[in-house]
């Protein structure tokens, strides 16, 4: 029993190990001079200067204004969008549900993601490429947002609803008032889901900017980073480490809230 | 009257997300299939119709074959190893576990991070000579490798990260499932004499099948939909050695800006995704209730 215990508690920890040593590493070379790359010396001196160097060399400041804009601009969109179609699902009985519903369904497997080709063309012919809005609508709709909210909105009591149809309520204003406040935490839930997808999402900023003032900082990076720019490690690794930094921060600040948000999306 | 008010409102309510929805998912997506029978549009010359020419094309071209195979075996070496290793995760961060927190948060945080930002960290322990693993390597006596240089490794470099990836993040719908398992259905096996294993095998494992399945094709689609890594760690390359579909799309549309090639490949992108769908139906049928 107590070894079947110890066995376990030395493979989870061995494990747990394994699965930091990359990042550790990206840290222990970002926060030392160049020189100390792959010398483990626990007197090595600290130092910021990589990521001063990182945050001179290119225009990061700007990256994550861009990256900020962008995931505010689709959350904003989402909860919006979502939230009324959700209502008309979880509420309303009409001709088409079914299928409309299947067509929300559908976007779960086939996402704007690999429709790269057309997505292209259709923002090209709104002359939209290289701004913000190009970036993120093909997300503001989320297949997955309506469905989640659609859950969490039958699970309201129909008394609630009625007791509100009495006072006079009118459908908005019952939307507002009887089913959102109910679905806070699923709204919390989508959001720390979808900012930190967005936050993260790469191909399709890439295809769709070219310029510094709309790049967001997943594009950025890679700039940065290429192979042939010449840069030293230890200031790419500071790049970035940065570049996540604000995700893993908030990460590290709230990691229960962060856990229970991706259990309570995944869990249909 | 009031009937079709409410459909009237219903509808109202569906409009905006339905024109985002449909503008950039299922309108593209038949636009797709409608283009790959077209040529690419050049300079003045107009798409004109070209039948099953690209999809002759696509036949006979050996880089599409190659990152199909590709993406198979990226598929087949992720998929059942990141499921794997997120279910002892889950077992064992859902047990009494010293330090189970921290132990929880270095499962998870790759979850957390953007996959170029991973792929600049693992590039570190990849460069030949100098990153990591030669680092060690050289300490131990051993050669140079290049792993991400040589056709015959670079696919697996690649899917080491990936795993490293997204074991943590399947993890958390597995812990989620542990949770519901009412402790009485273990402890009445405990009492009928049940060892550690044959609870595992016989409660906890069929207790988790729809996880396991959700999560697996989760992760279809993700091996799929995933390519941003490949970007940093290898190009595709060498010689396509550790290209994927959707990667290819990219460099056909975007490099070569062969549209309609592009769409064609898109073509087999979807029929995939789309059988997933239709076998997702089937098994989930019984399973998910969506009222």
């Amino acid at each position: 029993m107590t070894w079947d215990r110890v066995l376990n508690t030395l493979g989870a920890w061995a494990l747990a190990l394994l699965w930091v040593l990359p990042l550790a590493y990206a840290v222990w070379t970002a926060v030392h001079p160049a020189a100390f790359e792959a010398r483990f010396d626990l007197l090595a001196p600290l130092t910021l200067e990589n990521f001063a160097k990182a945050w001179s060399a290119a225009p990061f400041g700007r990256y994550f204004l861009n990256t900020f804009l962008l995931v505010t601009v689709i959350l904003a969109g989402q909860f919006l969008l979502c939230t009324l179609a959700a209502y008309a699902f979880a509420r309303y009985r009409f001709p088409g549900r079914g299928i409309l519903f299947g067509l929300v369904l559908l976007q779960l497997l086939i996402m704007p993601d690999i429709l790269i080709v057309e997505n292209y063309k259709a923002i090209h012919l709104l002359d939209l490429v290289d701004t913000i809005p190009a970036m993120a609508l093909p997300y503001i709709a989320s297949g997955f947002g309506i469905f989640l909210l659609r859950q969490t909105f039958l699970s309201v009591p129909k008394e609630l609803e009625e007791a509100a149809q009495i006072e006079g309520l009118s459908s908005l204003g019952i939307l507002l008032r009887v089913y959102v406040p109910p679905a806070i935490p699923t709204y919390l839930a989508y959001g720390l889901v979808s900012v930190s997808h967005h936050w993260n999402n790469f191909l399709w900023p890439l295809i769709v900017t070219n310029s510094v003032e709309t790049r967001p900082v997943t594009v950025g990076l890679s700039v940065f980073s290429a192979i042939d720019s010449g840069v030293e490690w230890s200031v790419i690794n500071a790049a970035t480490l940065m570049t996540s930094g604000p995700l893993l921060l908030a990460f590290l600040l709230f990691q229960r809230q962060f856990v229970q948000s991706f259990m309570r999306a995944g869990i249909k | 009257m009031l009937r079709t008010r409410g459909w009237i409102e219903a509808w109202l309510l569906l409009v905006p997300g339905f024109v985002f929805l449909i503008a950039f998912t299922h309108v593209p997506a038949l636009v797709t299939i409608w283009n790959s029978f077209f040529t690419t549009p050049r300079g003045r010359r107009p798409a004109r119709w070209a039948g099953l020419e690209n999809y002759e094309t696509l036949l006979s071209d050996p880089t599409f074959w190659k990152v199909l195979k590709n993406n198979a075996l990226y598929a087949a070496g992720t998929i059942p190893l990141s499921i794997g290793i997120a279910l002892v995760m889950a077992l064992w961060v859902n047990r009494q576990l010293a330090g189970r927190g921290l132990v929880r948060m270095a499962y998870f945080t790759p979850t957390v991070l953007p996959m170029i930002a991973v792929a600049n960290i693992w590039m570190f322990f990849y460069t030949p000579g100098f990153g990591l693993i030669d680092q060690i390597g050289a300490a131990l006596g051993l050669g140079q490798t290049n792993i991400l240089g040589s056709a015959d490794t670079a696919l697996w470099g690649v899917m080491v990260v990936t795993i490293w990836k997204e074991a943590g993040f399947f993890m958390i719908f597995y812990l989620a499932a542990l949770q519901t398992i009412p402790p009485s259905l273990v402890e009445a096996a405990r009492i009928e004499g049940a060892g550690g294993w044959t609870i595992f095998r016989r409660i906890t494992l069929p207790l988790l099948m729809p996880t396991t399945l959700f999560v697996s094709i989760n992760a279809v689609v993700n091996s799929f939909r995933m390519v941003d890594h490949i970007f940093i760690l290898t190009g595709g390359g060498p010689d396509n050695a550790s290209s994927l579909l959707l990667f290819y799309i990219y460099e056909v549309a975007f490099r070569f800006w062969d549209t309609a090639y592009g769409a064609t490949l898109t073509v087999v992108l979807l029929a995939f995704l789309m059988i997933l769908a239709i076998g997702q139906f089937v098994l989930f049928d019984r399973r998910v209730h969506y009222r």
